[in-house]
């Protein structure tokens, strides 16, 4: 594999403008009181409470994600084309699940094969002809940026069902303020904190009904969840209910939440739920954790779930090899940021040239995520690749395959000192009735291994505070 | 013939039970074979019925009850004509084209033995696809035993139909969509009533899509295409989709009756009740 670009010191060793005060710095710092920080970051962290489970795991609770004290450093010119491109993005991811859900004209266009929408599973028949208030679905997207030199972003996947991670930007940046204050002023760097009044602009504005100040609530699986920090975290920061499914009800086709004061209307659900768990009554019956009745609520339009029912449609590894085309159908406009270039295993000439180029490729499944069922072929050996040869040709159309990236690598705080590691970059993108709001910056992954391209918080992977420079 | 319907469900739920939700699906729309004359549904309790059509064109009605309760009843009752149209089905509600009908659901899922039993249905059949789902009947009327639906008001998936090689109709219907779909044909569930001339009963049943003819229905638990003796209430992709009442209560009780409306009513009830 060449050699990756670095975004501090660029391929050819000269320290690129934004990382030159950071690199300065960096070179007057001692390595042991760099490693005193981290150690404390990851005191902080751990008194916060900031951890995850890893599920199937022992002792899973007590996990913490690596952070890293180096942050990463986006130009201001950089994060405009990035989030214009986001924009675009989100705005045809939209457009697609609205006509997936009605007239399905980009079937009839014969862009989208039709399996692909009816026989997915994420595909929800019970949304169709539905429409959702102000027809938005996709509120709140993470959408995954890879970087493989100076002006090449790839989006690498869209995530349009719950994305998370949020809570770690927002956290990161807190943890970087406290323990860095003389590099935040040598820089000048666009804050993030505003995160939260963003996020409940949006959820406000996507109520039903106006006329009244709505209620915005987020419904929580429960402790349980993975990811249940972050509910909390969010609830705390916006000011808002943090709900579980039996503390919801519905009555005549309106949702209400059961208070020490009486009942109380619901307008807009952030729910942080899967589909299936959502109303035992349309879905899962076995599920407790949702609200039965629910779905009536919604069909009869008294009630915004955040992000929409059905809207995995849109962003499994199948379909995103059709966004730029999607992109193209609705908007009339060429895709601003390019996809990686994705192999269908479900089309026989594409899945016989991943067949015979295993070893080069990246190959994942179409409903994955987290990093697991993916074979990264120039790391797996001879054995892992010929396991994987059999489960691709046993079921070809849930895999598809793209080239291995040389990702982007930034300066990180290692064992041996500052080294170079790939990364990553999530952006979350808000769609409100009123207007698109993305804070500048978003969740930088980092694979913490040497060479490792993996950078999921489930493999291993740490994150890093992310920074766009205002001037 | 006129078929005179009385079809009461009641759920039990925890003594006490406050704001309840329940979702019905009793209510048939009229297509060529069936024309519907009048239809009423009851409930015991004082609440308002929210009419909405689902997905599959099918009429639910959504309510709460505020309680404190430990049961619901809902009482739909009417009378349909109906046509002998030899199985065809047109003039239906048709939100989706026939390719949303090759979904695979958990009920139908294709497994090995599902296939293999698919497969073998047409070994040597024309590849014409009427011809087809005649043998696919055929294949599962012989193989698979009916029997009265026990114990559980949700038939069994295909998978445990095949093993136990008995079922409801429901199950039978289950084995004959998901062969279907794995053949290449659109399928899908059906619920609804048959009446025949000694007893009426709710009945579970299967349509499937023939490119030029249009949807027909197969009852491979009786081995018939759908006659003037069928009455067609819901659409699904498996008998969730069609689950005549969808609550959180846990014990279900049904009673069903159909009988020819040409006679005086008998109102002799076919008694099925279950876990939910």
């Amino acid at each position: 594999m060449r050699q990756a670009f670095d975004e501090m010191s660029s391929t050819d060793g000269h320290v690129r403008p934004a990382y030159e005060t950071l690199k300065q710095w960096l070179g007057g710092v001692p390595q042991d009181v760099l490693n005193h920080r981290r150690k404390e970051a990851e005191y902080i962290f751990r008194r916060i409470g900031i951890t995850f489970a890893v599920y199937g795991e022992q002792n899973a609770q007590e996990r913490l994600i690596p952070f890293d004290i180096v942050p990463r450093i986006l130009t201001k010119d950089e994060w405009g084309r990035l989030s214009t491109g986001l924009e675009q993005r989100v705005k045809a991811l939209n457009m697609y699940i609205r006509d997936v859900y009605s007239k399905r004209e980009i079937l009839k266009a014969g862009i989208v094969p039709e399996d692909l929408v009816y026989k997915n599973p994420a595909f929800r028949p019970e949304m169709n002809g539905q429409r959702v208030p102000h027809d938005l679905y996709v509120h709140i997207a993470g959408i995954d940026i890879v970087r493989t030199d100076p002006d090449t972003f790839y989006v690498l996947e869209d995530n349009a069902r719950t994305p998370s991670g949020v809570s770690y930007m927002l956290e990161n940046r807190e943890i970087m303020l406290r323990l860095f204050p003389e590099l935040f002023s040598m820089h000048k760097v666009a804050p993030v904190e505003n995160y939260a009044d963003d996020l409940l602009a949006t959820l406000r504005s996507l109520s039903p009904q106006s006329g009244h100040e709505p209620n915005v609530v987020i419904l929580t699986p429960g402790i349980y969840n993975s990811a249940y920090y972050e509910h909390s975290f969010l609830a705390d920061k916006l000011g808002v209910d943090l709900v579980e499914g039996r503390d919801l009800f519905v009555k005549d086709g309106i949702v209400f939440m059961r208070t020490t004061e009486g009942p109380k209307r619901v307008d807009v659900i952030y729910r942080r739920l899967d589909d299936d768990f959502l109303d035992p009554l349309a879905f899962r019956p076995d599920s407790v954790l949702g609200v039965p009745g629910l779905m009536s609520a919604y069909q009869a339009g008294n009630v915004t779930l955040t992000n929409a029912v059905g809207t995995g449609v849109a962003d499994d590894k199948a379909v995103y090899s059709y966004m730029p085309d999607i992109i193209r159908f609705y908007l009339g406009e060429e895709p601003l940021l390019p996809n990686v270039p994705t192999w269908r295993c479900r089309e026989a000439d594409h899945l016989k040239y991943v067949l015979e180029h295993l070893p080069e490729l990246v190959v994942k499944e179409v409903h994955g995520s987290g990093g697991y069922g993916m074979l990264v072929g120039p790391t797996a050996d001879k054995a892992q690749i010929e396991k994987f040869r059999e489960k691709l040709i046993a079921d070809p159309a849930n895999f598809i395959a793209q080239p291995t990236l040389a990702l982007s690598t930034c300066p990180t705080l290692v064992e041996k000192g500052i080294a170079p590691r790939h990364v990553d970059l999530r952006p979350f993108i808000l769609s409100g009735s009123d207007k698109v709001r993305i804070v500048p910056g978003g969740l930088t992954r980092v694979a913490m291994k040497e060479g490792s391209l993996v950078v999921n918080s489930s493999q291993g992977g740490g994150t890093k505070d992310t920074w766009v420079l205002d001037a | 013939m006129r078929v005179r319907i009385r079809h009461e469900i009641t759920q039990r739920f925890e003594p006490g039970s406050r704001n309840l939700s329940v979702t019905v699906r009793l209510t048939p729309r009229s297509h060529e074979g069936q024309f519907i004359q009048r239809w009423t549904l009851d409930l015991d309790s004082d609440c308002r019925l929210h009419p909405q059509e689902d997905a599959f064109g099918n009429i639910c009605h959504a309510f709460s009850v505020e309680g404190p309760t430990d049961h619901v009843t809902v009482v739909a009752e009417g009378e349909v004509e109906t046509f002998d149209t030899t199985g065809i089905v047109r003039g239906s509600v048709e939100p989706f084209p026939p390719a949303l009908y090759m979904r695979e659901t958990t009920l139908t899922h294709p497994v090995a033995s599902l296939i293999a039993f698919a497969d073998a249905a047409v070994k040597g059949v024309p590849e014409d696809p009427l011809t087809r789902l005649h043998a696919l009947m055929v294949r599962a009327h012989e193989t698979l035993t009916e029997v009265d639906p026990t114990g559980s008001t949700m038939p069994l998936s295909a998978e445990a139909v095949l093993e136990a090689k008995s079922a409801c109709a429901g199950g039978i219907a289950h084995v004959f969509i998901g062969a279907a779909r794995h053949l290449g044909i659109p399928a899908r569930h059906i619920s609804g009533y048959l009446a025949l001339d000694d007893e009426g009963a709710a009945r579970h049943w299967a349509e499937a899509y023939v490119p030029k003819i249009g949807w027909i229905a197969f009852d491979p638990g009786r081995n018939v295409c759908a006659t003037e003796n069928y009455v067609r209430l819901a659409v699904g992709l498996d008998a969730f989709g069609v689950a005549p009442m969808r609550s959180t209560g846990f014990e279900c009780r049904e009673s069903v009756c159909a009988e020819d409306g040409r006679t005086p009513p008998r109102m002799a009830q076919a008694q099925s009740q279950g876990q939910n």
